[in-house]
C-alpha cells in the first residue's frame, strides 16, 4: 500500500515540476515588462487568452496546420502587446504607478467581455489529443512535457537574447537606469515598444502550450492571471531568476497539495504561503 | 413599481460597498481584496442560519468580528512591513482569491461554486420574517439599504474631518516623512482598513439576504474585488458621492444596453465599461462626478 501512495506522491511532484516549467514561462513576460517599463500588465492572462483563441481559429476554422497556426497566434499576441503598450500604456506612462496598474484593469474587463461577444460563453477545443507517455508505473500527459520543454526552451532562448545581442543589452540597460539610457543613444520608447512586443510573444507562446491541455472560454485568464502576479510577486516583480524559482515553489504546492487534499485546497496552500512569505520578505524571494 | 426600486437598492448598496472601499482606495491604500470581506459577510451569516439555524442578526456580529481578525492578520504585517502599492495590491489579491477558493473547496458545506440559497423562512402569506432578515416587500429593502448607506456617507464624513485624514495623507505621500513627525502609520492605516472592511463585510451581508442567493464568484475573488475598484474610479474617489455615482453609472450603463439590445449581446455592456474604464484612468482620473465638479467650478481642483 505504502509503495503505491509513494509513487503516486512521486508522480505528483514530478507533475508539479511540469507544471513549474509552464507556470515560469507565464511569469516571464510579465516579469520583463516589470523590469523594463516599470508597469505590471494585470490583463496579461487575457493576453494568453487572445492567443488561446488566435490557435483556436486558424487551425480549426482556417485549417492551418497547427504549427503554423501556433506561429500566427504568436505573431498576434506580440501585436496585441505592442498596441496595448502604444495605445494604453505610454499616455499613462508619467502617471501615477496605480493607475498604471488599474488602467490594464480596465483592459481586462475589455477583452474578457470582448471574446464573450466574439466567441461566445461555449468552451473550446482544440480537438488534439497528445496520448500520455509511460514512465514505470507513472503517466504524465504529452501536452505537459512539450510545454515544460517550450517553456525552457522559450526561457534559454530569451536569455540568450538579453545577454548576447545589442537588443537584449540596451533592454537590460534601461531597465537598470532609465535616466542615463537616452543619453547613450538609446530611444526608450523604442525599446518599451520593443519589449512589450517580446512581452506579447511570450504570452503568444504560452497560449501554444495552454491550449493543448485545456479548453478555452473567454473567462480563462482568471484561472491563470492571479496566479501568474502572485508567482512574479514571490519572487520579486522583475526578477526573472526569483519569479523562476517561485513557480517551482508554487506548482509543488499546487500538485502536491492536490494530491493529498483536494485541487482548490493546493491553491489554497499556495496563496496562504504567498501571502505569509510576503511578510517576511516584502519585496519577495530574491527582490532588492 | 418593483423594477425601478430593484435598481434603486441595487444602486445604493452597491454605493455603499464603494464607497467602504474608498475610505482606503482615496487615501493610497488600493485594496484589491475587498470580495474577501464581502465573501466573508455574505457566507457567514447564510451559513450559520443554513447548518445551525442562528438567526442573521446573531450570525451579522460574528461575520463582522471574522471579517475584523482576517483584516487584522492581513493588515497589521501588511503595514508594519511597509508593503505598499502594487505589492500591497497583489497581496490583498491573493486574500481575495484564498477566501474564494476556500468556499469553493468546502463544497460539502457551502455548495461549493453552486452557490448556496438561505433556507426560507417566510410563511404563507407573511411579508416579512424580522428574526430570518427575510422581506418580500422591496420598500422594506429600500429604507435598510438607504439607512446604511447614509450610514456610508456618515463615516465618510467623520473620517474626512478627523486628524486620520490628515495623517493618512501625508503617509500617501510620503510614508517616512510621515513617520517622522510622529505618526504612528502602522495604526493609523490598520483603523482605516478596519472601518473600510468591516462596512464592505456588512454590504455583503444585505447582498446575500436581499439576493437571498450567494456564489462564491459572485461575492468573492478577483472579478468582484475588481469590479468594486473600478466602479469607485469611474465615479471618482476622491469626492463623497463619486462611488456611488460609480455605482449608478455602471448598473445603469448595464441596464439601458440591456433594455436597448435585449440578451443579443450578453457582455456589451462590460465591453463598453472596459473601454470607458481605459479612458476615464487615461483621460479623466478624477472620475465622473469629480470630472463634473471640476467643470462647474471652472477649474481644476487639486485632489482632497
Amino acid at each position: 500500500m505504502s509503495d503505491i501512495f509513494d509513487i503516486f506522491l512521486l508522480e505528483a511532484v514530478l507533475n508539479g515540476l511540469l507544471l513549474g516549467g509552464l507556470l515560469a514561462l507565464l511569469s516571464l513576460g510579465l516579469n520583463l515588462i516589470f523590469g523594463v517599463i516599470d508597469v505590471v500588465w494585470i490583463c496579461y492572462a487575457e493576453l494568453i487568452m487572445c492567443g488561446m483563441y488566435a490557435v483556436y481559429y486558424l487551425h480549426v476554422q482556417y485549417h492551418w496546420p497547427l504549427v503554423i497556426a501556433m506561429l500566427g497566434a504568436i505573431g498576434i499576441v506580440a501585436f496585441l502587446g505592442w498596441l496595448l503598450h502604444q495605445f494604453v500604456i505610454r499616455p499613462v506612462l508619467n502617471a501615477e504607478p496605480i493607475n498604471q496598474l488599474l488602467v490594464t484593469g480596465g483592459v481586462l474587463f475589455f477583452l474578457q467581455a470582448a471574446a464573450t461577444l466574439a466567441f461566445g460563453i461555449e468552451f473550446k477545443n482544440l480537438g488534439v489529443q497528445l496520448p500520455s507517455v509511460r514512465l514505470g508505473e507513472m503517466s504524465f500527459s504529452a501536452a505537459r512535457l512539450i510545454a515544460f520543454a517550450a517553456a525552457l526552451g522559450g526561457v534559454i532562448a530569451l536569455w540568450f537574447f538579453l545577454r548576447k545581442t545589442y537588443l537584449g543589452t540596451a533592454i537590460r540597460a534601461i531597465s537598470q537606469d532609465r535616466a542615463i539610457m537616452p543619453l547613450m543613444g538609446v530611444d526608450p520608447a523604442r525599446i518599451f515598444a520593443i519589449t512589450s512586443a517580446l512581452g506579447g510573444a511570450l504570452a503568444g507562446l504560452a497560449a501554444c502550450l495552454l491550449v493543448l491541455q485545456y479548453d478555452i472560454h473567454p473567462a480563462i485568464g482568471l484561472s491563470f492571471g492571479p496566479i501568474t502576479f502572485l508567482i512574479c510577486v514571490l519572487g520579486g516583480l522583475g526578477n526573472m531568476v526569483g519569479g523562476f524559482i517561485a513557480a517551482f515553489i508554487f506548482a509543488q504546492f499546487i500538485a502536491v497539495g492536490g494530491f493529498f487534499f483536494a485541487v482548490e485546497w493546493g491553491y489554497v496552500i499556495a496563496f496562504v504561503f504567498f501571502i505569509a512569505v510576503m511578510f517576511w520578505r516584502p519585496r519577495g524571494i530574491l527582490g532588492k | 413599481m418593483n423594477y425601478p426600486i430593484h435598481l434603486a437598492i441595487l444602486v445604493l448598496l452597491w454605493g455603499f460597498i464603494y464607497t467602504s472601499w474608498s475610505l482606503m482606495g482615496r487615501l493610497g491604500l488600493v485594496s484589491f481584496g475587498h470580495g474577501a470581506f464581502m465573501g466573508i459577510g455574505a457566507y457567514t451569516v447564510v451559513m450559520l442560519w443554513n447548518h445551525f439555524g442562528l438567526s442573521p442578526w446573531i450570525g451579522a456580529p460574528a461575520a463582522l468580528a471574522f471579517t475584523a481578525v482576517v483584516a487584522l492578520i492581513v493588515g497589521y504585517p501588511c503595514f508594519r512591513f511597509r508593503i505598499v502599492g502594487h505589492y500591497f495590491a497583489l497581496v490583498t489579491l491573493a486574500l481575495s482569491e484564498v477566501v474564494r477558493l476556500l468556499i469553493t473547496a468546502s463544497r460539502d458545506f457551502t455548495g461549493g461554486s453552486l452557490g448556496a440559497t438561505p433556507n426560507g423562512a417566510l410563511h404563507e402569506g407573511a411579508s416579512a420574517a424580522l428574526g430570518a432578515l427575510q422581506f418580500s416587500e422591496k420598500w422594506v429593502w429600500l429604507a435598510i439599504v438607504a439607512a446604511c448607506w447614509v450610514g456610508g456617507l456618515w463615516v465618510w464624513r467623520l473620517v474626512d474631518r478627523s486628524m486620520a485624514r490628515l495623517a493618512l495623507q501625508a503617509i500617501s505621500e510620503e510614508e517616512e516623512a510621515a513617520a517622522s513627525i510622529g505618526i504612528h502609520v502602522t495604526r493609523a492605516k490598520l483603523r482605516i482598513t478596519l472601518i473600510s472592511a468591516l462596512m464592505t463585510c456588512m454590504g455583503g451581508i444585505l447582498y446575500a439576504q436581499y439576493q437571498l442567493y450567494v456564489n462564491p464568484d459572485a461575492v468573492s475573488g478577483i472579478a468582484i474585488s475588481l469590479q468594486m475598484v473600478f466602479g469607485v474610479i469611474a465615479g471618482g474617489m476622491f469626492v463623497m458621492l463619486g462611488p456611488t455615482v460609480g455605482a449608478a453609472f455602471t448598473l445603469l450603463l448595464a441596464e439601458g444596453l440591456r433594455l436597448a439590445f435585449g440578451n443579443r449581446y450578453p457582455a456589451l455592456d462590460t465591453t463598453v465599461y472596459g473601454v470607458m474604464l481605459v479612458l476615464f484612468i487615461i483621460y479623466m482620473p478624477k472620475g465622473i462626478l469629480g470630472a463634473a465638479l471640476a467643470a462647474w467650478r471652472g477649474k481644476s481642483v487639486l485632489r482632497t
